[in-house]
């Protein structure tokens, strides 16, 4: 892979930049890099190179001082990125993840104002929210929060001048002119417009996060009865990981 | 079982921290000050260094052992009282079932680490026993601990009594180095200097990855200035007061993932290092990284301290932290 930098961060990690932009080109740079260097490091061929944490159009790569250095990971990285460019790149295709929304309602107390920021209708809000196919750039914020690109420019809306104190889990929102999920329950600015049922942060670790940077996130747009459907299977779902993980730890 | 009786203003549940999910937007959390974990796992004889323990802030309170525990408090100087009697911290210490703990107000420092031999027993979430304090994840009930709270002790789920008694006995046939000659190994080399005729601890640090965004005038300011920590500093980042770090086209950059150490400059052209709890990315400028070897020093630093910078290479922060894990090794040694 050509034209990307590496620098420093400290002792333990290095930075590696693959551009000075948020883009498609930029993305795909950095997915097919971390799929690649991923690979490259799970089967062991650098000791004591650790996460890959990708981010818009960087990536950072940790590393144990006590095994290998600053100069040798960047070496090792250097060698692994021209060797992996052709090989990885059809690799790094990330999937497309379905994400059911309940729009509007109690489920998405800002979606009219939203739809009254744009002079459109409701419908036509989420119409176009769950017509559009999301690049996921990066996780950070909070565990399993997903920054996402490609908002409409038609449904973007500020932020709320004062924020929520708490904002529940699976609360799907615009902020400017991005959209997110907000996995958790937190404190937050966007403008709800709707939740999904799905578990997306799991406070016991057991159900793992349905995305992963690189993918693409399509909306789904369910209803009220539906969202209770797939709530109620979730929950099932955990209780039989629960089940699962327990009988592995008494073996 | 560790019964809280008064927490103090801020302990927690506090391990090696969450490591290998930043990806997945963890924060990585753990020890504050890395070395005094490390430290106290291995003077109550624990073979993970990084097992979970207490990490108190300012003062400790009061707590009772409702099993007989070994014990060892490390990090600031904290005043150590067992049943009424003072005994040494920095130091292994034996305590038997239903004696109280009261841990004093550090006189310097601000950061402590209470290990116990076996670790303490919480379960684990993505292989790390930390408080996840901003999340409200992990550790005990993803919180700081509060009066009544019973924190499990692991050497009673794996070992029982008897290996505790067996572990008190084996200290108590070696003859330990005195504390007080023990305490110089304790505190990192090079961390405490002079300059400019203030007392202040200099940090070193590596040329941050947006080492570019700052003016030459900027970096030579950061090398050569004193800057305060400020009282709006917590475990998520020090924030620093002093002379404004100038950018050539602002502060703001793509985001992307930040480490422990990592100075950021924001707006105003303060620098704040990111410590254990920080966020997994940031969108201000990196001017440089604390390396990991002052990380633990920067912990016992207080709000209205004073701090330097001096720049190193990679090769030499990296030399740094393998002179202080063979310290913590030999120091392994000696109590094992």
């Amino acid at each position: 892979m050509k034209e990307i930098t590496i620098k420093p961060a400290g002792d333990s990690a290095v930075q590696i930049f693959c551009g000075g932009e948020i883009s498609e080109a930029v993305g795909d740079k950095v997915s097919a890099l971390t799929a690649a260097l991923r690979n490259f490091f799970s089967r062991g061929n650098v000791a004591g190179a650790g996460e890959v944490v990708p981010a818009f159009s960087s990536l950072l790569v940790r590393y144990d001082p006590l095994v290998t250095d600053y100069e040798e990971i960047t070496f090792r990285i250097g060698k692994a990125a021209v060797d992996l460019e052709l090989a990885a790149a059809g690799e790094s295709r990330g999937k497309t993840v379905e994400i059911p929304v309940c729009y509007g309602g109690e489920f998405g107390e800002d979606l009219a104002d939203v739809a009254a920021c744009n002079n459109i209708t409701e419908q036509e809000v989420v119409a176009i929210h769950s017509g559009g196919l999301y690049r996921l750039y990066m996780i950070g914020f909070l565990p399993g929060f997903p920054y996402l690109g490609g908002l409409d420019k038609r449904i973007c809306c500020p932020r709320l001048k004062s924020p929520r104190t708490k904002i529940p889990a699976g609360a799907v929102g615009i902020g400017g002119e991005q959209t997110g999920i907000y996995p958790m329950e937190s404190p937050g600015g966007w403008r709800l417009i709707g939740r999904t049922p799905l578990t997306l942060f799991d406070p016991e670790g057991i159900l793992p996060l349905p995305y992963k940077a690189g993918d693409m996130i399509k909306f789904v747009a369910i209803d009220k009865a539906e969202y209770g459907e797939i709530a109620a299977a979730e929950a099932k779902r955990k209780e039989k990981l629960r089940r699962d993980k327990g009988k592995e730890a008494g073996r | 079982m560790i019964r809280i009786i008064s927490p103090g203003p801020l302990t927690a549940v506090q391990d090696g921290g969450r490591r290998g999910c930043q990806s997945q937007g963890y924060r990585e959390c753990g020890a504050a000050d890395m070395y005094s974990l490390e430290a106290a796992n291995a003077m109550v004889g624990n073979d993970d260094l990084q097992a979970a323990a207490l990490e108190i802030t300012i003062s400790g309170g009061v707590m009772e052992f409702t099993e007989p525990v070994i014990f060892a408090v490390t990090g600031g100087d904290f005043a150590l009282t067992l049943d009424g009697e003072r005994v040494p911290a920095h130091g292994p210490v034996y305590a038997g079932a239903g004696s109280r703990l009261t841990i004093g107000p550090a006189a310097s420092g601000l950061r402590g680490c209470l290990a116990v031999y076996g670790g303490i027993d919480v379960p684990l979430l993505l292989g790390s026993r930390s408080t996840d304090l901003t999340c409200r994840l992990g550790g005990y009930r993803g919180r700081a601990l509060k009066k009544g709270d019973e924190i499990p002790v692991g050497a009673y789920a794996v070992r029982g009594i008897r290996d505790v008694e067996k572990r008190r006995a084996a200290l108590a046939g070696r003859n330990l180095l005195k504390v007080e000659a023990d305490r110089s190994r304790l505190v990192p080399s090079g961390l405490g200097r002079f300059f400019q005729g203030e007392r202040i601890r200099v940090l070193r640090a590596v040329k941050g990855p947006q080492e570019e965004y700052f003016t030459e005038g900027a970096h030579r300011t950061f090398e050569r200035s004193v800057y305060t920590i400020t009282l709006q500093s917590d475990r998520m980042g020090c924030r620093l007061s002093g002379p404004a770090l100038e950018t050539v086209h602002g502060c703001d950059i793509i985001s992307d993932g930040i480490v422990g150490g990592s100075v950021q400059v924001s707006s105003d052209g303060q620098p704040i290092i990111m410590q254990a709890d920080h966020q997994t990315t940031g969108g201000y400028a990196k001017i440089a990284t604390v390396i990991s070897a002052d990380l633990p020093a920067l912990a016992q630093l207080r709000p209205g301290d004073k701090v330097g910078f001096r720049f190193v290479s990679p090769k030499e922060a990296v030399m740094t932290v393998r002179e202080l894990q063979a310290g913590l090794l030999s120091l392994k040694e000696v109590y094992r």
